[in-house]
């Protein structure tokens, strides 16, 4: 019996061929067969939207799993779909800005409105702009959300913070902080140049815009992504913020930060996430039964208080369940019955949506934040 | 006769004509057991850098049409970027920045090396090389985040300037921080890569230049720094790469203002999904460090005059 280990030069070479080979084809298997249809729902949505928190519930009804795909902006979802073979993704989901670009692209399918309780949402939501195309529906509004100032409530006084002048106040210079994407910095900019239509600006009230942003870059401290707004935030290095809302000043409101958001007089943006079915999806009946959890009072409530960020909910019901289950949430976010809130706000046409630029391209804003950053 | 023959006899040839006698077979023959071990790298080269590389200079080339990247060849996106105030801008603020780093870092490792190596007995000596070495234990992204505590407003540096009575310092998202980041990275590396250039220095030219009458410091500066030329050159090339191409301390600690390459590519990407536009600042950041790596190379081993 040969009990030692013959490494000649052919054995040699051989196996380490087969090694190689193996390892190298190994990355091309399509993975998704292996899943069988209707029993594995994979979305591609931002962080936090496929945690226990949110969908430990329906994996548990359905017997299924959720899987996810996170990112981190409207044009990497697109990025991500476009560089997906078809079939990747089952639900997508997406801001409103971008539903008509997934629409145009042909990524997603077309719904029955049946299939969803629009009656239960508030009037405003159930014909959402960018979702549906004349009559034919393309996408079902979750959840959304205001920006305006955040501001750390121990340093600035509430008084100051009523208008976006405060980001010009010198006793902030430094101490504020952008957020870095340039569509909601831009467009409170453009609101708080009076413009009603913040994105629909003709080329003068562009340059006033950029005029106005210029004036503002002395007073910043920082640009930040996700991670760095939590940490500057928190640490008090940076005292009030540009270009986002509750959904981060929320979570850190929960840990105990004083943090808050308030819509100034001009105005604040309203972002929306909603969810689409992928054209071509592996798990399409799964999909529909995932909007229909997730647009319940039952999902709406988790998806209101929802670990990774909170958010408004478009479902009557849903605020109805939130206000029982959740009062103290309810009051925080402005989802108080018959009291004044976030409704009245948008009655009020205080809030507008974010959109893309509609007079100038997106690489035409994208440039000028790139040289606001720079000066 | 004979010894005399051998004596005088050339050298054996080795070619293929060698192969031929033996066994009778034609053509080259290839040393393919050796090669064998050394393809893993080969491969992984090939696999790893090479072939990004090419894909990467292959797709600065194609556009963005809906969010989708198509091949193409065209040089918009080359002219379009190298047309941007903005590019310029960036490139010179991290251009600036990595140089400056591999200098003051170089410059503030280098008598710390040199006590290491001349000062101290073997024992202790191996006892701080293995201390250089722990701070790569922890990830450099966690060691950042930690300075933020230490550098903020309210950090614990300011606190403890609060206890002498002075006013607290800006000292996050500003140029320091960055620098505080960038020593973070490299000056381990750094005083590990002088340290092992500076041990194995001939100490016979320092006593030669001590019994000529030579001072310490003109010994230093004429005798050791030029026999460990290439340590010290190649400390800082790594310095300068590394910080060239740092995302981490610039976003983190030096509130990504003004933004550098890395963080132009991170923009680039965000915003319309102009992935080739991207490739366009990474080809000119790969071309930067291959003529600065390849001038610090010849640099380091040009024969002394």
């Amino acid at each position: 019996m040969k009990k030692s280990i013959d490494l000649s030069r052919r054995t040699f070479i051989k196996t380490s061929s087969i090694l190689a080979g193996t390892a190298a084809l190994s990355s091309f298997l399509p993975m998704r067969s292996f899943a069988a249809a209707e029993k594995e729902l994979v979305i591609l949505a931002w962080a936090g939207h496929a945690e226990p928190d949110i969908v430990a519930d329906f994996e548990r009804q359905y017997g299924v799993k959720v899987r996810a795909k996170y990112y981190t902006g409207g044009d990497n979802m697109l990025g991500l779909i476009s560089q997906s073979p078809p079939g990747t993704f089952d639900l997508i989901l997406s801001d409103a800005e971008y539903v008509q670009q997934l629409n145009a692209a042909e990524y997603i399918e077309r719904l029955d409105p049946a299939d969803y309780p629009f009656d239960d949402f508030y009037p405003e939501f159930q014909h959402f702009p960018g979702h549906w195309k004349g009559d034919e529906l393309y996408s079902v509004l979750i959840r959304f959300g205001f920006l305006g100032i955040a501001y750390n409530t121990l340093l600035v006084p509430e008084t100051k913070v009523r208008s976006y002048s405060a980001f010009w106040d010198e006793s902030l210079k430094g101490k504020v902080g952008h957020f870095d994407w340039h569509l909601p910095n831009l467009g409170q900019i453009s609101l708080a140049n009076g413009n009603t239509r913040p994105y629909d600006i003709d080329a003068s009230h562009w340059q006033s815009v950029k005029q106005k942003m210029m004036t503002l870059r002395p007073q910043i401290g920082g640009f930040f992504d996700y991670g760095g707004t939590f940490s500057s935030l928190k640490n008090g290095q940076i005292h009030a913020m540009c270009g986002i809302g509750d959904w981060i000043t929320g979570v850190l409101q929960r840990s105990g930060a004083p943090l808050k958001t308030v819509v100034p007089e001009e105005g604040g943006l309203q972002w929306t996430e909603s969810y689409c079915i992928a054209k071509n999806a592996h798990s399409p009946e799964l999909a529909k039964k995932f909007i229909q959890y997730i647009t319940s009072p039952e999902g709406q409530v988790k998806s209101a208080k929802m670990a990774a960020y909170p958010a408004l909910i478009p479902n009557k019901r849903g605020w109805e369940l939130l206000n029982k289950t959740d009062p103290a949430e309810a009051k925080r976010q402005g989802m108080v019955l018959g009291q004044h809130n976030v409704m009245d706000d948008i009655r009020a046409g205080r809030i507008k949506y974010r959109e893309l630029p509609v007079q100038q391209s997106l690489e035409d804003w994208n440039d000028f934040w790139s040289e606001y950053k720079g000066a | 006769m004979m010894s005399n023959k051998l004596k005088v006899s050339p050298p054996v040839v080795t070619d293929g004509s060698a192969a031929q006698l033996r066994g009778g077979r034609r053509g080259l023959r290839l040393p393919w057991y050796g090669f064998s071990f050394s393809m893993p790298i080969l491969i992984w080269q090939l696999v790893f850098f090479v072939f990004p590389l090419a894909f990467l200079v292959a797709i600065s080339f194609w556009v963005v049409r809906n969010f989708r990247m198509v091949p193409a060849f065209e040089w918009l996106n080359w002219n379009y970027m190298l047309s941007r105030g903005f590019f310029w801008d960036a490139y010179a603020h991290t251009l600036a920045m990595a140089a400056g780093a591999a200098v003051l870092i170089s410059v503030v490792a280098l008598p710390c090396a040199y006590t290491i190596a001349f000062k101290f007995r073997e024992s202790v000596k191996q006892l701080i090389v293995l201390l250089l070495i722990t701070p790569f234990f922890t990830s450099y992204l966690v060691r950042t985040y930690s300075w933020q505590v230490f550098l903020s407003d309210n950090g614990i540096l300011n606190a403890a300037l609060g206890q002498f009575g002075l006013e607290p310092l800006a000292m996050l998202n500003t140029a320091f921080a960055t620098y505080v980041g960038y020593f973070t990275l490299c000056l381990p590396l750094v005083v590990l890569l002088q340290l092992f250039s500076l041990m194995y220095i001939d100490r016979s030219l320092i006593e030669a230049a001590h019994n000529l009458g030579c001072g310490r410091m003109r010994t230093v500066f004429l005798v050791v720094v030029p026999s460990a030329r290439i340590g010290i050159v190649v400390a800082a090339l790594f310095c300068f790469i590394l910080t060239f191409g740092d995302f981490v301390s610039p976003l983190y600690l030096g509130g990504g203002q003004p933004p550098t390459l890395s963080t132009l590519i991170t923009d680039t990407t965000k915003s319309g999904q102009q992935w080739p536009r991207a490739a366009v600042i990474a080809t000119m950041m790969i071309v930067t460090l291959l003529i600065t790596a390849f001038a610090a190379v010849r640099f380091a081993y040009r024969r002394r005059a």
